[in-house]
């Protein structure tokens, strides 16, 4: 049985991003796309989220901000970057203070490309993202509730 | 005067504890896609409510501290235990106390975290309660200068004119205490059900997974006993008001679902200013007006 995919919980993290792609985020939330069709929630709890958006790369003062979101989601917990600054830095890649993608800091499960990612991709990641989720409870099944 | 037999009553109180969450699991579905509906949307599954709570339950246990979910399962017993005195026909005056008792329980198991915000939902919880309070003791006592009883099973039984007849304005002062007890715009100070963020969120900030399912189990148990007292407005003691009374508590929910779609929530002053305006208006003096009248 499916228990993880009926109801993706998204907490969405704006890193060093140029507000492009969190625009875009949001519009996933807009009657156009409406993704809580599928479940979603945009949750601005760690605690309640299963799935954690991440826009724009990590700088040096968020890096952080980012590892503790990420410590406080209760397993199963499945990372997505969302745009090209979250994948490897983009154009922000050679700044003094970037550290760069998201993979940097905490392990990233999905890779959305595009500068801004399309609402379309961004969901089709969530998508990808919710499948893993679903193997993530599927393996810690396996090892008695335990998560890693 | 007839009196309903022990069996049935403690039938109907066993029921509740079944049902109630199925019942109120597909409110709460349908309380979704209504609202997203009215937004544009086409929403969730109205099966949404079973799947967020399958989901939360098979999480990880993060628990803040032991004490927390000692809390939370009292809430939990403390209004299961309500709905089902309400449900077997007991005393309103008892049963409203012990939902009193169920909501400390969940202010003290968010105050008992430390965190920030979920300490705020606490103490606006505690604001909420002030709130409605009154009304909720008014609405007892109103039931009992119209039928002459507060036992809920009595009134079922000799009444022959609905309640709503006398007490039209107890009627109306409880809906203003259902939107804060249903937790809908204007008055969701504690939580709310929409934009889940920090001080919106309040109260269930650190309750996470399965502790989080726990607190929306109680909630759905709370509305379905909610929608109960809804009902009792309506019923008399042709067998066939039930129906009626049915009918009506879904229109008021309906309407619930309205003016949370149409309002902005408040500030916690116009919310105790208003409601307590509004216990005094109509609930006192629609009580008082009957008590010269009978
Ligand atoms: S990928 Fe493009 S739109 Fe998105 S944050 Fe980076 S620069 Fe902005």
């Amino acid at each position: 049985m499916s228990k993880m995919k009926k109801s993706p919980w998204i907490m969405h993290y704006d890193g060093a991003s140029c507000n492009g792609c969190d625009i875009e985020v949001l519009a996933c939330l807009t009657p156009l796309y409406d993704v809580e069709r599928f479940g979603v929630i945009n949750t601005g709890n760690p605690k309640h989220a299963d799935i954690l958006l991440i826009t724009g790369g990590i700088n040096t003062q968020c890096e952080s901000v980012v590892k503790q979101i990420y410590s406080q989601m209760a397993e199963p917990k499945v990372v997505v970057a969302v745009g090209i600054c979250a994948c490897n830095g983009g154009v922000f890649k050679d700044c003094y203070n970037i550290k760069g993608g998201v993979d940097t800091t905490i392990p990233v499960d999905v890779y959305v490309p595009g500068c801004a990612a399309r609402p379309e991709s961004i969901i089709d990641g969530v998508v990808k993202a919710v499948d893993i989720l679903e193997e993530k409870y599927e393996n810690m099944k396996k090892k008695g509730g335990k998560a890693h | 005067m007839k009196s309903i037999p022990l069996e049935a009553r403690l039938i109907a109180a066993a029921i509740y504890f079944i049902a109630a969450p199925f019942i109120g699991g597909l409110l709460s579905g349908v309380d979704r896609v209504i609202s997203a509906r009215m937004q544009g949307r086409k929403g969730p599954s109205i099966f949404q409510g079973f799947y967020d709570i399958v989901k939360l339950l098979s999480k990880q246990r993060n628990c803040v501290n032991k004490i927390q979910v000692m809390y939370l399962g009292s809430f939990l017993f403390f209004i299961i235990f309500t709905g089902a005195l309400f449900f077997a026909g007991c005393d309103l005056l008892m049963i409203f106390f012990s939902l009193t008792t169920a909501n400390i329980f969940l202010a003290v198991a968010a105050a008992s975290t430390n965190s920030p915000y979920a300490t705020m939902g606490a103490q606006r919880e505690l604001l909420q309660m002030l709130a409605y309070e009154p009304m909720t003791l008014l609405t007892a006592v109103g039931f009992y200068v119209a039928t002459g009883t507060f036992k809920s099973a009595e009134m079922l039984t000799q009444i022959d004119l609905p309640a709503i007849v006398s007490l039209p304005g107890v009627f109306v002062g409880f809906l203003f205490i259902l939107v804060i007890k249903l937790r809908k715009h204007p008055y969701d100070l504690s939580t709310s059900h929409h934009a889940h963020q920090e001080v919106v969120k309040g109260i269930s900030t650190e309750f996470s997974g399965p502790v989080y399912a726990l607190m929306e189990l109680s909630h759905w148990y709370e509305n379905v006993f909610l929608m109960g007292i809804v009902s009792m407005f309506f019923i008399n003691n042709n067998p066939w008001s039930i129906l009626w009374s049915i009918a009506a508590s879904v229109i008021v929910y309906l309407v619930m679902i309205l003016v949370d779609n149409t309002n902005a929530r408040m500030k916690w002053d116009n919310m105790l200013k208003n409601t307590w305006i509004a216990t005094m208006v109509l609930g006192a003096l629609n009580i008082f007006i009957l008590h010269i009248f009978k």
